[in-house]
C-alpha cells in the first residue's frame, strides 16, 4: 500500500496550515524578537510602531492573561521576554496588523533598549560556571575504575558534534480563532497537539478543554515541532483572545531558524579500555549538551544520550555522565534521534580513535564487542530479540564487506589525488518514550451508518505515513477496504491528552490502540452477527474482504448491511480504546529499568570519495541491513531508512551551525545553511530488509522504523575520516562533525599556514 | 495594469509590480498548491512555469515565484500545479506516487512542476537531464532516491515524445491539460493588446531596476514591494548572444540558461555546461541575468568570476550615452560600483579565446551545487611552446570584491610553465587576497582553497605537462 495522502500531494491539494482559508476580519501576526543574545531590557517603546498603518495592537509580556510560562518539562521558559533576554531572537512583542506585511513592517520601528549581558555559547563554558539546566545524570554498571586498571589497551579524548537545524520545508505557524463562551480553536503545524493545548491553558488562564487544538498534517516536522511549534499557536491564540479576531502566525524562514531550537551540539570527553582480546572492558563518557537558554526537551534528550552511549556494543562496566548546560542559545530540541545519535557518535569515535593506534581496522573492534543475546546495557534492560550480530553479519556478507574493502585498497593504490574510504556503522535503538508515562495512546473509531469508517487518534501526520498505517490497522482488523476509512485529523476533542508523535513510537502507540478499538467492534459487530444467523456462538465468525465468513464460508452478509443491521438493533458502532505499552518501566532514582519495549538493530557500510585537490567528496554507496522486523509498509519503510540517513549524513557532512561570539546565527536561511540536494546523496543505496523475529509490542510484529536510521549518517564520518588518512596516514584529525569540506581540506593540508 | 495569463484563467492586475509572483498566486488567486519554503529561492516549493513566446514559439521553463516580482509575469503564461492537473494523474505525478517519492508532500508539488517543466522543454530527455531539472528542489523527507527513481520512469515514458508539435504529443498523452495549444495565440493575442500600454510607461521615479530579481528579491523583499521599480525584462535590447568580429556580445538581461544553453558559448567553451552546472539551480538560472550578476557586486558572483578571466568588458548605457569599461574596473570596493545607478549594463564583450588559450572555472562550496561559493576562480591563459603569453586570473570569496587578480596574472606572463615557477605564482596570489571568516568558511580555508583551485585550473588545463605531486 501507498502513502494515502500521495495522490493530493502530487496535485498540491492537501492542506497544510496556511492553505487553510482564512476567515473574515484575520489579522496576521509577526514575532519581534531580541536583538541579543544576552541582555537586560531597559526600555521597550513600542509607539511607532504602534502607529504604523494597519497595526491593530501589539503585545507584550505585561498582556498575558494567565502565566507567561511555556516551559514542558521545567517552567524555565517565558512565551514573551519579561526583564531578561536569554537568546538571539527570543520572542519579546507580536505585532497584529491587518496583512502580514504591514506587521512586519512595523515591528521594525519596535525599539528595544538593552544591557547587553555576557553571552556563554560554549556548554563546557557553561558547566565551569554552573550554569546547569538540571543536576547531572550518571548511568553505571559494573566499576570502571576497576576494570581500567586491569585494561591492556586505554584511549582518551574528545569529540565534538554539531546541531542540525531540523528544516521542515513548511515553517512553524498556527491560525486561531475564538469559539464561544470563551473557547478557543487553533489549527498548528504541531507534532505535540496536547503540548499545545496545556500550554496554551496555562498562558490564557483558562481550562483545557476550552482549546481545541487540531492537527491535519505537517509539511515535515523532525523532532522540530514536538515543543517548539507551541509558542507560535500560543501566541495566535494570545491574539485571538485578546482582540477576538482569528490570527494567522506562519514564521518566515529567516525567523524560523533564528527563533527555534535546532538538534544539540554536544562537547564530549571518553575513556575506553580493551583487554588483549579487544573486547571493550571499560568506557568512561562525559556528555556536556549545548541546552540553550531553557530546558525545553533537553532533559530528555539528555537521558537518551545516556541510554545510547554504548550504541550496539556491549561494555562491562560503564560510567556515563551527562551535563544539560544553560547557553545563550535558543532553546534546543528534539531531532530525529534525540540525543541518541550523539551519544553514539562518541563511542564511535573512542573505536576509531583505538583502532587508529593499534593500527587495525576500526570493524575489528566493533564486530568483537557487538551485543550478543542476553547481554545487559548500562540502564539495566537486558537484550531480548538481539539482532546486533545477525545485522553485522547479513551486512557483511550480502554486500561483500572484504570486496569492498579490496577495491577501495587498490583504487587508494592507483590514485594519488582521489582517495575512496569505508566505514561500517551498527546502530542499535530503544523504541519507547523513555518517560514511561508518555507511552499511552487513545484512538476513537466510528462506524457510519453506511459502512464509512472514522478513526482519529493522538498521531499526527508529518510524512511518516502514520495515517497510512493506521487505515492499514482499522481496514485489516475489520475486514474492509481502505476506501471505506477516513484517517481524521488530530484533534484534541476527539482524542485527549496525547503523547506527541515523536520517538519512533507513533505508529506502534496509536496503531496498537485502533487495533483494540477495532476489535472491540468486531467482537460486538461478531456477537450481532450470532443472533442475527441464530449461531450457538461467535467463533466460527470472521470478517474478510467486507463479507461476513462463517466456519469458513461466505454468508449472505456485506459489510454494508450487517452495519445498517446492526445499527438497527441498537449496537454501539463507535469505540474509544486506550493503549499503554505493557511490561517497560524506569526508576530515574537508581537509573535502572526497562525502559524500551524493544530495540531496533541494524549495520551500514558507507563507502565515499574525496578528492584530495580540492577537499570536497561523493558518497558512492550506503549498503544497509536493517531489522524490520515484519514490515508493515515496505513502501514507506524504505522511504524512511532512505530519508533518515541522508539527514544523517547531512548532519554529519554539510549541515552546518554557526553561532558567533555574540551568539548571533550565521548560517540563518538556505543559502548558508545547505542541507543535501539532488545531487550529493549517495550514488547507490542498497536497503536489504530483514525479516527479523519483530515485537510483539509493535504494531503487527513490525518494528519502528522512524528515527533508527538517521544514525547510520554516522558513518558516513568515519568513511571521510577513513579517506582523508589515506591521504594524510600521518595526520590525526580531531574528532569533530560536521566533516564540511572546509574540515577535509584543511585536515588534508594541516601544514598550510 | 500587468496582464498575463495563469493556467487558463485571463489576469489583468494593478497590484504592485514588486509583489512577488508567489504572493499573488497563493493569496490573491488561492491557488495554494504552490508552497512557500523560503523566499529565497533555495527550496523550490514555489516552482512555477513560464511560458514565453518567442518568435512564434513558446518555451515553458521552471522558475521560483518568490523571486519573480509580478512585473515579470507581463504577457506570459504561468502554469502553477493547478493548471497542470488533470482528472487523472499525469505520468509525473503517477511516476512520484508509484515510487513513494512524497512523504510530508510539501516539497512534492515544486518537484511535480519541475519534471513537467522538463517534459514539455526537453528535447532529448535523459535520466541525467530529470535529475538536474530538479536541482533546485529541496527534498528534507525523501533521500530522493525515490525521486530519482521517478525520473527514471518518467524518462521510459517520454520515449515516444515527438519534438514537432510536442504540446500536441503532452495533451494526447495525459502530461498536460487541453488548454495548452491554445495559449501560444492567447499570449500573441494579450503581448499585441499590452505593446500600447508599455509605450506609455513612464521611467520617472525609478527606485529600483529589477531584472531576473534573484537577488533584490532575496535582499530587500519588502522595499521592492512597495518601490516603484522598471523591470527589464522585457527589454529586447538587452537580450540576445551575437558575435561581432572576434568578440562575442551578450545582452546584459540573458539569462545563465540561456547562456548555457548557446550554440555561440558553447562553441568557445566546451566546459560551459558542467562549469554553469555549478551555478546556482534551473529555476534560478531561468530568471538571473549576467548583468544582474555583475551589478549585484557580490565578491563571489560566479558569473563575475568567470568573465573577469576573459577579460571582458561592459557597455554601460544611461539614455542615450554608452561608454565601455572593462569589467575589472568596475569593482570600487564591497558592493560599490563605478556606475551610476541608472547606468545599465547593456552589454558584455570580450574576445574570442584563439586556439593557444585555455579557459577553466573552479568552484568549491558547502554543497557542490545550489550553493554560494566558499572560493571560486578562473583562469583564462594563452600559452604558445610552454611560455605562457598572456594570464588572467580572478577569484571570488577572497576579498571584498570579486577580484581580478593583477600580481598573478602579471607574474604569470612570459613565464615558462613548470611547477616551480606555479608555486612562485601561487605565493604572489597569496598576496594580493584579503579573505575573511564568515559562514562560507575560515579565512584560513578561504586562502588553502584558493590555492589549491589555482592549482587545479592548471592540473586541468595541463594535464601532461604538470602532475599535482609536483604542485603539491
Amino acid at each position: 500500500m501507498r502513502n494515502i495522502d500521495a495522490f493530493n500531494h502530487v496535485r498540491g491539494e492537501s492542506v497544510y496550515l496556511d492553505d487553510i482559508p482564512v476567515r473574515q476580519g484575520t489579522l496576521y501576526a509577526w514575532v519581534f524578537g531580541s536583538p541579543a543574545a544576552h541582555g537586560k531590557i531597559l526600555n521597550l517603546d513600542l509607539s511607532e510602531a504602534q502607529n504604523m498603518p494597519g497595526i491593530i495592537r501589539i503585545i507584550t509580556a505585561q498582556d498575558i492573561p494567565g502565566e507567561n510560562q511555556i516551559g514542558g518539562i521545567i517552567p524555565d521558559e517565558p512565551l514573551l521576554a519579561e526583564g531578561e533576554v536569554h537568546f538571539w531572537g527570543q520572542p519579546v512583542a507580536i505585532v497584529l496588523a491587518e496583512t502580514e506585511l504591514q506587521a512586519q513592517l512595523a515591528s521594525h520601528k519596535i525599539k528595544i533598549d538593552l544591557v547587553k549581558l555576557p553571552v556563554i555559547t560554549d556548554p563546557r563554558e557553561a558547566q565551569k560556571t554552573g550554569k546547569l539546566i538540571m543536576p547531572p545524570r550518571t548511568f553505571a554498571l559494573g566499576n570502571p575504575t576497576e576494570a581500567f586498571a586491569t585494561c591492556e589497551y586505554v584511549f582518551e579524548g574528545t569529540a565534538e558534534s554539531g546541531g542540525q537545524e531540523h528544516l521542515y520545508i513548511e515553517t512553524q505557524g498556527a491560525y486561531s480563532y475564538v469559539k464561544e463562551n470563551g473557547s478557543f480553536y487553533v489549527a498548528s503545524s504541531t507534532q505535540g497537539p496536547t503540548a499545545v493545548q496545556r500550554h496554551a491553558a496555562t498562558v490564557l488562564g483558562v481550562g483545557m478543554a476550552k482549546i481545541e487544538v487540531d492537527v491535519m498534517r505537517l509539511g515535515g516536522g523532525f523532532g522540530g515541532k514536538e515543543d517548539q511549534a507551541t509558542p507560535w499557536a500560543v501566541m495566535a491564540l494570545l491574539g485571538s483572545a485578546l482582540t477576538k479576531r482569528p490570527v494567522k502566525l506562519a514564521l518566515h524562514r529567516l525567523e524560523d531558524m533564528r527563533m527555534t531550537g535546532k538538534r544539540h551540539p554536544y562537547s564530549s570527553d571518553y575513556k575506553i579500555g580493551f583487554d588483549k582480546d579487544l573486547k571493550i572492558q571499560a568506557y568512561e563518557v562525559t556528555f556536556y549538551q549545548n541546552a540553550g537558554a531553557a530546558a525545553d526537551l533537553s532533559p530528555a534528550v539528555l537521558e537518551r544520550t545516556l541510554f545510547h552511549a554504548t550504541n550496539s556494543y556491549f561494555v562491562p562496566n560503564v560510567r556515563a555522565t551527562a551535563f544539560s548546560c544553560k547557553t545563550n542559545l535558543p532553546p534546543n530540541t528534539a531531532f530525529r534521534g534525540f540525543g541518541g545519535p550523539q551519544g553514539m557518535f562518541v563511542i564511535e569515535t573512542a573505536l576509531a580513535h583505538a583502532a587508529e593506534k593499534l593500527g587495525l581496522e576500526t570493524t575489528v573492534l566493533q564486530e568483537k564487542n557487538l551485543l550478543c543475546e542476553g547481554d545487559e546495557f548500562s540502564y539495566g534492560q537486558i537484550t531480548e530479540g538481539c539482532e546486533a550480530r545477525n545485522c553485522w553479519e547479513t551486512a557483511v556478507a550480502k554486500f561483500e564487506l572484504p570486496k569492498l574493502r579490496e577495491e577501495i585498497t587498490t583504487f587508494n593504490q592507483e590514485n594519488k589525488f582521489l582517495k575512496k574510504g569505508l566505514a561500517v556503522m551498527p546502530i542499535c535503538f530503544g523504541i519507547s518514550f523513555t518517560k514511561t508515562a508518555m507511552n499511552q495512546a487513545r484512538a476513537l473509531v466510528h462506524i457510519y451508518t453506511d459502512g464509512s469508517v472514522g478513526v482519529s487518534t493522538g498521531a499526527v501526520e508529518m510524512g511518516q505515513a502514520v495515517n497510512t498505517k493506521m487505515m492499514q490497522v482499522a481496514a485489516s482488523v475489520l475486514g474492509i477496504d481502505t476506501a471505506r476509512i477516513r484517517i481524521e485529523t488530530t484533534n484534541t476533542t476527539r482524542v485527549a491528552n496525547t503523547s506527541p508523535s515523536a520517538a519512533s513510537a507513533t505508529a506502534d502507540l496509536n496503531g496498537n490502540a485502533v487495533k483494540m478499538a477495532c476489535e472491540a467492534l468486531k467482537e460486538r459487530l461478531k456477537a450481532h452477527i450470532a443472533i442475527q444467523l441464530s449461531l450457538p456462538e461467535i467463533t466460527g465468525i470472521e470478517l474478510q474482504n467486507e463479507q461476513v465468513i462463517v466456519n469458513g464460508k461466505t454468508v449472505d452478509l456485506s459489510w454494508e448491511k450487517l452495519i445498517f443491521s446492526a445499527y438497527w438493533s441498537r449496537i454501539n458502532l463507535s469505540e474509544n480504546a486506550h493503549y499503554a505499552t505493557p511490561e517497560i518501566h524506569f526508576n530515574v532514582e537508581k537509573e535502572k529499568g526497562h525502559p524500551f519495549a524493544y530495540h531496533v538493530y541494524g549495520t551500514a557500510i558507507v563507502t565515499t570519495t574525496v578528492d584530495c585537490l580540492r577537499g570536497t567528496y561523493e558518497f558512492d554507496s550506503v549498503k544497509i541491513a536493517h531489522d524490520f522486523g515484519s514490515s508493515m509498509n515496505t513502501n514507506v519503510d524504505l522511504g524512511q531508512i532512505e530519508g533518515g540517513l541522508v539527514q544523517g549524513i547531512g548532519w554529519m557532512t554539510m549541515e552546518e551551525l554557526l553561532y558567533n561570539q555574540e551568539g548571533r546565527l550565521l548560517s540563518n536561511a538556505l543559502s548558508t545553511y545547505k542541507v543535501p540536494d539532488i545531487y550529493s546523496v549517495p550514488k547507490e543505496i542498497d536497503v536489504h530488509f530483514m525479516a527479523t523475529q519483530g515485537s510483539k509490542l509493535a504494531i503487527f510484529g513490525s518494528k519502528a522504523v522512524g528515527e533508527p536510521p538517521l544514525m547510520y549518517g554516522i558513518g558516513a564520518y568515519f568513511a571521510l575520516r577513513n579517506a582523508i588518512k589515506a591521504y594524510r596516514p600521518d595526520f590525526e584529525p580531531v574528532y569533530s562533525a560536521p566533516m564540511t569540506p572546509e574540515k577535509v581540506l584543511l585536515n588534508l593540508y594541516p601544514d598550510f599556514k | 495594469m500587468i496582464r498575463f495569463i495563469l493556467n487558463q484563467q485571463s489576469i489583468a492586475t494593478d497590484l504592485p509590480a514588486g509583489l512577488p509572483l508567489l504572493d499573488f498566486v497563493r493569496y490573491q488567486q488561492h491557488l495554494k498548491g504552490t508552497k512557500i519554503g523560503c523566499r529565497e529561492g533555495d527550496c523550490g516549493a514555489c516552482t512555477v512555469l513560464i511560458g514565453s513566446l518567442e518568435n512564434g514559439q513558446i518555451n515553458y521553463r521552471s522558475v521560483t515565484s518568490c523571486l519573480m516580482p509580478l512585473a515579470n509575469a507581463e504577457g506570459k503564461h504561468i502554469v502553477t500545479v493547478e493548471g497542470l492537473n488533470l482528472a487523472e494523474l499525469s505520468p509525473v505525478q503517477k511516476a512520484i506516487v508509484e515510487e513513494n517519492g512524497t512523504q510530508c508532500g510539501f516539497c512534492t508539488v515544486g518537484f511535480v512542476v519541475s519534471l513537467s517543466g522538463f517534459c514539455i522543454s526537453e528535447k532529448e530527455p535523459t535520466h541525467t537531464k530529470a535529475l538536474a531539472a530538479m536541482d533546485g528542489n529541496i527534498c528534507r523527507c525523501t533521500g530522493y532516491k525515490s525521486l530519482e527513481r521517478a525520473a527514471e520512469k518518467l524518462v521510459n515514458n517520454l520515449k515516444d515524445k515527438t519534438s514537432e508539435n510536442s504540446l500536441n504529443w503532452l495533451v494526447e498523452n495525459n502530461f498536460l491539460p487541453k488548454y495548452f495549444p491554445e495559449i501560444p495565440a492567447r499570449l500573441q493575442a494579450l503581448q499585441n493588446e499590452s505593446a500600447f500600454e508599455t509605450l506609455r510607461n513612464s521611467e520617472e521615479k525609478v527606485e529600483f531596476y529589477i531584472s531576473g530579481g534573484t537577488d533584490l528579491m532575496v535582499q530587500k523583499p519588502e522595499a521592492v514591494q512597495l518601490a516603484t521599480i522598471k523591470t527589464l525584462t522585457q527589454e529586447t535590447t538587452l537580450k540576445g548572444i551575437s558575435q561581432e568580429g572576434n568578440r562575442i556580445l551578450i545582452g546584459g538581461g540573458t539569462t545563465v540558461e540561456e547562456m548555457r544553453q548557446s550554440p555561440e558559448m558553447n562553441a568557445v567553451f566546451p566546459n560551459l555546461f558542467p562549469h554553469l552546472k555549478l551555478v546556482s539551480s534551473t529555476q534560478i538560472r531561468n530568471m538571473g541575468t549576467v548583468a544582474g550578476n555583475f551589478a549585484n557586486a557580490s565578491p563571489i558572483g560566479d558569473l563575475t568570476i568567470y568573465f573577469l578571466a576573459l577579460n571582458a568588458t561592459v557597455f554601460l548605457r544611461k539614455g542615450d550615452v554608452l561608454r565601455e569599461l572593462p569589467l575589472k574596473e568596475l569593482y570600487l570596493g564591497y558592493k560599490t560600483l563605478a556606475k551610476e545607478k541608472d547606468e545599465l549594463i547593456e552589454k558584455i564583450a570580450f574576445e574570442i579565446p584563439d586556439s593557444n588559450t585555455y579557459f577553466n572555472f573552479e568552484k568549491v562550496s558547502k554543497r557542490t551545487h545550489l550553493d554560494i561559493a566558499s572560493v571560486n576562480s578562473a583562469l583564462q591563459l594563452k600559452v604558445e611552446n610552454n611560455i605562457i603569453s598572456e594570464a588572467h586570473a580572478a577569484g571570488g570569496g577572497i576579498g571584498p570584491i570579486p577580484q581580478y587578480f593583477t600580481k598573478t596574472s602579471e607574474f604569470l606572463k612570459g613565464k615558462v610553465m613548470a611547477a616551480e615557477m606555479l608555486k612562485e605564482a601561487a605565493e604572489v596570489l597569496q598576496s594580493e587576497i584579503a579573505p575573511i571568516s564568515d559562514a562560507r568558511g575560515s579565512a584560513t580555508y578561504k586562502r588553502l582553497l584558493l590555492r589549491q583551485l589555482f592549482f587545479a585550473h592548471f592540473l586541468n588545463l595541463f594535464p601532461n605537462t604538470l602532475t599535482a605531486e609536483n604542485l603539491l
